[in-house]
């Protein structure tokens, strides 16, 4: 599969000022967004837009963002890690 | 080099990194007239000062009675001795102005009922020289870090300073041994800018990435220590890393000490509470290093859980599931996703992680940045100035007690600020570079953009992260370190070797992370070599061949050098006994008892 250009650029923003956000962040790029819906990678670029306490609260503090394109991208970021 | 044409800047002053201490410098600077800029790799509210949701402590005394001589006898007896008691005094004194000062900027600190800023308890944090307990520690609830870097990023755009965000800085712009500017990289562009300035702030935190389990964010690769090493200059006290003793085995992500102060605990291979025969009074809540440090001898021991013997347990499921959610939340959430554990049934895996590092760029209370010359160890190099876990000030010496980390960002940020400003007048006139500016850094992306050796970055990486991890750790002795020099100065020598696969200069990542690769090795070589050569033991320096301070012959701060080959030269700094003024005298040594 050819690399989506906006890839590189993504990897960067992926970089939080958390390290569990780091994790889940870079996981979700390189295993689940490569075969991601359109919509689905769209959500993921403006999901990385947020700030890292409320993406820390949707992905380990039990809150459900009322986006529902964000509520199912935090279900499937916030899978437990194999 | 057409790839390479400068973008020139002029600034009065320019910061690196927009953490804490990056932002708290530039609102300074702004506010003083200077015309500032910040270079930042990531956006200003995403550096790891987000991470520390703890809090910051400064002797309020809103909870009851407080002073910061107290607060200045806590950190000192914290630092083992090794703290600069001048810079300790300088902190703890200024302490209370500069958080009420954060309130002003608009950090939301949670209150008591009568409207005063609400302070708790913190490990280490004591009235009357030891005697009681403080409530020291003011918090934004549990997003103290966060609120911080908001408000100061809100405040310096208010004061008309510049951001230049997603900016790689390369290297310095040195001069005659004065430092003139620096060269960073447009991550979007590509594009190289060259920075003219009075004075430079590296502001770029810590190097937790040098180890293979640490608890930093991804981003936290010490580029500032790597600039400065290339430099020439020295670091200070690389040997002092910070371990906490639960961290996510594997990942790392940090189980905070409240899981213990709530009733969790620690179990060996044969389900014993061994905490009980390290520490009979404080047990599980014993500091970090004292439980870091048994964690290690049980898995040194044979005692250890998991494939590899090498995990401890901790245990929540006694709490019950009511508990664990209501005062502990985010934990159930964190073991689940990267432990794959139900911390209502069953342990979380531990091992000690690496926290903090103690050590960094030497620099005296002003942020000044000083070095070796001519045998005096506190001389000044024109024109840099660090602030933040990149510096040592020192105000942490040996061991950092928690929530003065928040404060030491806030506080020499603010100073070196201040100490420009009555250095530099706004506008004052530049004089011109010299001709080859910029050529050093230039040299050495191009090498590594181009670099086609036989290894990936993520190899050399990982094979650093693991010797450090296995020789430079929590446990040392003169075996397991003269190997860990041996090894880790091969890996370092391999570097030359590197391969990186992008050749290009917008959104190269790899190209990014090689270039931290590099800042990281020149500091993980300054460690384990710093670590090898002082024979006792210190806060959070333990070593077991060496199990007692030795204040006759190591009360001193290490100067190590490591040169392009990855040579290290050892000098040394006194420790300041001295107090700065009479307001308070100086706290002599003695044993370190909690």
């Amino acid at each position: 599969m050819v690399e989506s250009p906006q890839v590189p650029r993504l990897r960067w923003r992926c970089r939080r000022g958390m390290k569990e956000l780091d994790l889940l962040l870079e996981r979700y790029l390189s295993l689940d967004f490569p075969t991601a819906s359109s919509c689905d990678r769209q959500a993921f670029a403006r999901f990385l837009e947020l700030p890292d306490p409320e993406l820390a609260a949707y992905l380990l503090g039990g809150v459900v963002p009322a986006d529902s394109d964000f509520a199912r991208l935090a279900g499937q970021l916030a899978r437990t890690r194999s | 080099m057409s790839d390479y044409t400068f973008i020139d800047h002029t600034y009065d002053v320019v910061v690196v990194g927009a953490g804490g201490a990056g932002l708290r410098a530039t609102l300074g600077l702004a506010e003083a007239g200077l015309s500032t800029v910040c270079i930042t790799k990531v956006f200003p509210t995403r550096s790891h000062t987000v991470a520390a949701q703890g809090g910051i402590s400064a002797a309020l005394g809103n909870m009851g009675e407080d002073d910061w001589r107290f607060h200045f006898y806590d950190t000192i007896k914290g630092s083992d001795w090794l703290g600069d008691q001048d810079a300790i005094e300088f902190m703890c004194k200024e302490a209370p102005a500069a958080v009420i000062e954060l309130e002003h900027y608009g950090v939301p600190f949670s209150r008591t009922e009568d409207g005063r800023i609400y302070q708790r308890p913190f490990g280490g944090m004591t009235t009357h020289f030891g005697k009681g307990i403080a409530q020291r520690t003011a918090a934004a609830a549990d997003r103290t870090g966060h609120a911080m870097l908001h408000a100061l990023y809100q405040q310096s755009i208010r004061h008309n300073a510049e951001f230049h965000v997603e900016y790689f800085a390369i290297d310095l712009i040195m001069e005659n041994g004065e430092c003139r500017g620096v060269v960073a990289l447009d991550l979007a562009t590509g594009r190289l800018h060259r920075y003219r300035a009075h004075a430079v702030i590296l502001a770029t935190g810590g190097y937790g990435r040098a180890y293979f389990t640490c608890t930093s964010a991804h981003t936290c690769t010490g580029d500032g220590g790597g600039m400065a090493l290339r430099a020439g200059l020295p670091l200070q006290d690389m040997e002092f890393v910070q371990f906490h003793p639960t961290g996510i085995y594997g990942a790392g992500c940090l189980i905070t000490e409240g899981v213990r102060g709530e009733g969790g605990f620690l179990t060996n291979s044969k389900g014993e509470r061994f905490m009980e025969r390290y520490a009979p009074n404080a047990k599980d809540l014993a500091s970090r290093d004292v439980v870091s440090r048994s964690m290690t001898i049980e898995v040194r021991e044979g005692r250890g859980v998991g494939e590899h013997r090498d995990q401890i347990h901790l245990h929540l499921e006694h709490l019950g599931p009511e508990v664990i959610h209501e005062r502990l939340p985010g934990i159930a959430d964190t073991a689940r996703i990267f432990a794959g554990v139900d911390v209502t049934k069953e342990p979380i895996p531990v091992q000690p992680t690496v926290h903090y590092n103690m050590g960094g760029i030497p620099c005296n209370y002003h942020g000044e940045v000083v070095t070796v010359k001519n045998g005096d160890p506190d001389t000044i190099v024109p024109g840099l100035f660090a602030a933040g876990e990149a510096a040592c000030v020192s105000v942490h010496g040996a061991n950092r007690l928690g929530s003065n980390s928040l404060l030491d960002i806030v506080i020499f940020g603010r100073e070196a600020a201040r100490h420009i400003a009555t250095l530099v007048k706004p506008g004052e006139r530049h004089r011109a570079l010299p001709k080859d500016a910029g050529d050093f850094a230039v040299a050495r992306l191009d090498r590594l953009r181009n670099a086609k050796g036989s290894r990936p970055t993520a190899e050399i990486r990982r094979e650093m992260q693991r010797i450090m991890q296995a020789d430079a750790a929590v446990f040392r002795t003169e075996t397991s370190l003269r190997e860990g020099c041996g090894k880790l100065a091969k890996t370092f020598a391999s570097f030359a070797d590197v391969r990186i696969s992008d050749r290009s200069l917008v959104w190269n990542t790899d190209l990014i992370e090689t270039l931290e690769l590099e800042n990281l090795l020149g500091q993980a070589v300054a460690t384990i070599n710093a670590a090898e050569n002082r024979k006792e033991s210190r806060g959070a320096h333990a070593r077991e061949d060496f199990p007692e301070r030795n204040d006759a012959e190591w009360m001193k701060h290490t100067l190590i050098r490591v040169d392009s080959a990855g040579r290290t030269t050892i000098d040394y700094r006194k420790v300041h006994l001295d107090t700065l003024t009479r307001d308070v005298e100086t706290v002599p040594p003695k044993a370190r008892v909690y």
